[in-house]
């Protein structure tokens, strides 16, 4: 965090008041094993408070019809839900039009979109694509595809020993044959937060296109497309507070205007004869059929509740809480965390010597602890850290120091029960 | 069920010090399997008794190599030792059996021996997998030499 960023958090920005933002989410009411719940897994998914579970509902209790095509009045009422969620969502991102958001499924549906729609088109033989080892899958085997089937090389930024970027190697990686840079903003296992900003003004000079995954990055710190120069953006709207189903694109107007259409049927034409068809102008000709109308108006009010939080003080808040955790992790003595040790968004992958992620999260589960363990679906990441897979709690905003003492103590109990096979 | 029913001394035993762990020189078949939620790799490797009807040689060695969990290492620990010295016919029998187990079906488990003790696994769905992949990894291996009787 740059020294005034984090001056202005220490005396100025509001705490987050969690108990208060706990009673907007019933589910963390609920008891495993008879222990109440400690939800650890937010970059996995985050919980929907119940404004966003009421906006779906009196969604489709008052206003529900299809979208744009309807004469009667519900129809209309329906579209001007939807059209309104894409302009939150533009205006969320600092996106400088509605028409610049895309809505998908999710944040892979988004990059696969640029893959298709925009690489094929955009990306030849001996062009080369950087992107980066920490990427998720859904950032990676896109561009494996892309790279297979029109004969471009896949280069990779080597990362330092604590899991950032060698921004050196990136510089020496980008060329004029660089077209398409892919790069994640937060990393969902290393907790890395990405020098996006630079790397897309770099880009820009060798007139190379950037793709910026914000799955693990938009729901917890302030993201402004605009700000960061980028010419796409990933969405998940589930990592966000919204409903599982819906996700963002933005692209840049001018981008989007040359790309094709990636899905093709209803609702994306403009008109069609029975030979040829002609495209919608966009964001449309990309939303090919009936669009998740309910879960657009969903992430809508999720976003809503996120600014009404504020954006910074989310990210204040999960600092500290990864601050706090890694301080007691590290006290341990037996836990080994990965990613930087100092600035870095809210999560903390880590493995106890001897003892398999899948072993630890279970034993947390029976103390109502909800972590993951796994790879993360980052599996070249999993090698370049040489382990088989890492356990990882990440933390939102209805998360607090109890919960930060909670994983604790169930990780002293995991070593009190494999006392016995501990190498 | 409490974390010490999952987690039976037998099965920390068997993770602590696991039989025939490691690898054969020439193997009459062998078979990797990944657990794709967490990456996980367990590789068997069988040697057969000369004999003319595949299902009736007798497992001379079995070895498992690969990582994985306490539940995954114990289960491949727990298997090699079952069907060791058991003809491939018997040792199919023991594998069906412990599936069958691990369906949570009913039945009688006594001659699963050791293995009986990964029963309570099946309270926690999730882990299922990890208790199976190496007996899967064996189905394979049976599956691969029963080929030579057909
Ligand atoms: C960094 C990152 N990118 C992309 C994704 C993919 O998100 P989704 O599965 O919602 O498409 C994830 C989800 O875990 C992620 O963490």
């Amino acid at each position: 965090m740059n020294p005034l960023v984090a001056g202005l958090n220490r005396v100025g920005a509001r705490q987050l008041d969690t108990e208060r933002i706990k009673k907007d989410f019933p589910i963390l009411n609920t008891k495993i094993r008879g222990k109440s719940l400690v939800y650890l897994d937010n970059a996995a998914t985050t919980q929907k408070p119940i404004q966003v579970v009421n906006a779906l509902s009196s969604y489709y209790l008052e206003s529900n019809a299809n979208v744009h095509r309807a004469i009667h009045d519900l129809g209309a009422r329906a579209t001007e839900l939807y059209e309104g969620a894409r302009e939150r969502v533009a205006g969320f991102i600092g996106a400088s039009k509605p028409s610049e958001i895309v809505f998908t499924r999710n944040a892979t549906e988004a990059v696969n979109l640029v893959a298709y729609a925009w690489g094929r088109r955009n990306v030849g033989p001996g062009d080369e694509i950087i992107t980066t080892p920490m990427e998720h899958h859904s950032n990676l085997v896109p561009w494996q595809q892309l790279a297979g089937a029109t004969g471009a090389r896949l280069r990779f930024i080597d990362l330092t020993p604590d899991g950032r970027l060698d921004m050196e190697s990136f510089y020496r990686l980008l060329n004029e044959r660089t077209r398409l840079v892919a790069v994640s903003q937060g990393s969902n296992v290393l907790g890395t937060i990405n020098p996006v900003a630079e790397i897309c003004r770099a880009a820009r000079e060798a007139e190379a296109v950037v793709l910026v995954d914000g799955a693990q990055s938009v729901p917890h710190m302030p993201v402004n497309v605009a700000s960061l120069g980028c010419d796409f953006l990933a969405i998940s709207g589930h990592k966000m507070l919204g409903p599982t189903g819906i996700g963002v694109l933005y692209g840049r107007a001018d981008l989007l205007e040359a790309m094709d259409p990636f899905l093709f049927g209803g609702d994306m034409i403009s008109y069609v004869h029975l030979e040829t068809a002609g495209w919608n102008e966009i964001p449309y000709k990309f939303e090919a059929g009936t669009p998740n109308i309910a879960g657009a108006i969903g992430l809508a009010a999720a976003i809503d509740y996120l600014e009404g939080l504020g954006m910074e003080q989310i990210e204040s808040h999960e600092r500290q809480l990864v601050k706090l955790a890694m301080h007691r992790l590290g006290e341990l003595g037996y836990v080994e965390m990965h990613g930087p040790a100092g600035d870095r968004a809210g999560l903390i992958s880590f493995n106890i010597k001897g003892i398999h992620p899948h072993d630890v999260a279970t034993v947390l589960n029976e103390e109502g602890v909800a972590i993951r363990a796994g790879h993360h679906c980052a599996q070249p990441l999993m090698e370049w850290l040489n382990v088989p897979a890492t356990n990882r709690a990440s933390f939102y905003i209805y998360n607090d120091e109890e919960d930060v003492d909670r994983m604790v103590q169930a990780i002293t109990r995991v070593k009190e029960f494999f006392r016995h096979v501990i190498v | 069920m409490s974390l010490s029913e999952l987690y039976q001394e037998v099965m920390m035993d068997h993770y602590a010090h696991p039989r025939n762990c490691g690898t054969l020189e020439n193997p009459d078949a062998s078979w990797e399997l990944h657990n794709p939620t967490c990456g996980d790799l367990i590789k068997v490797e069988v040697a057969l008794e000369p004999g003319d009807k595949q299902s009736e040689r007798v497992v001379k060695d079995i070895r498992f190599s690969g990582q994985g969990c306490s539940i995954s290492q114990a289960s491949a620990s727990m298997m090699t030792q079952l069907v060791k010295g058991k003809r491939l016919s018997e040792a199919r029998e023991v594998l069906e059996r412990f599936l069958s187990m691990m369906k949570g079906e009913d039945g009688d488990f006594e001659s699963l021996g050791d293995a009986q003790a990964l029963q309570g696994v099946t309270r926690y769905p999730v882990r299922v997998k990890c208790a199976t992949l190496a007996w899967h990894a064996f189905e394979k291996c049976t599956g691969r030499l029963a080929e030579g009787d057909e």
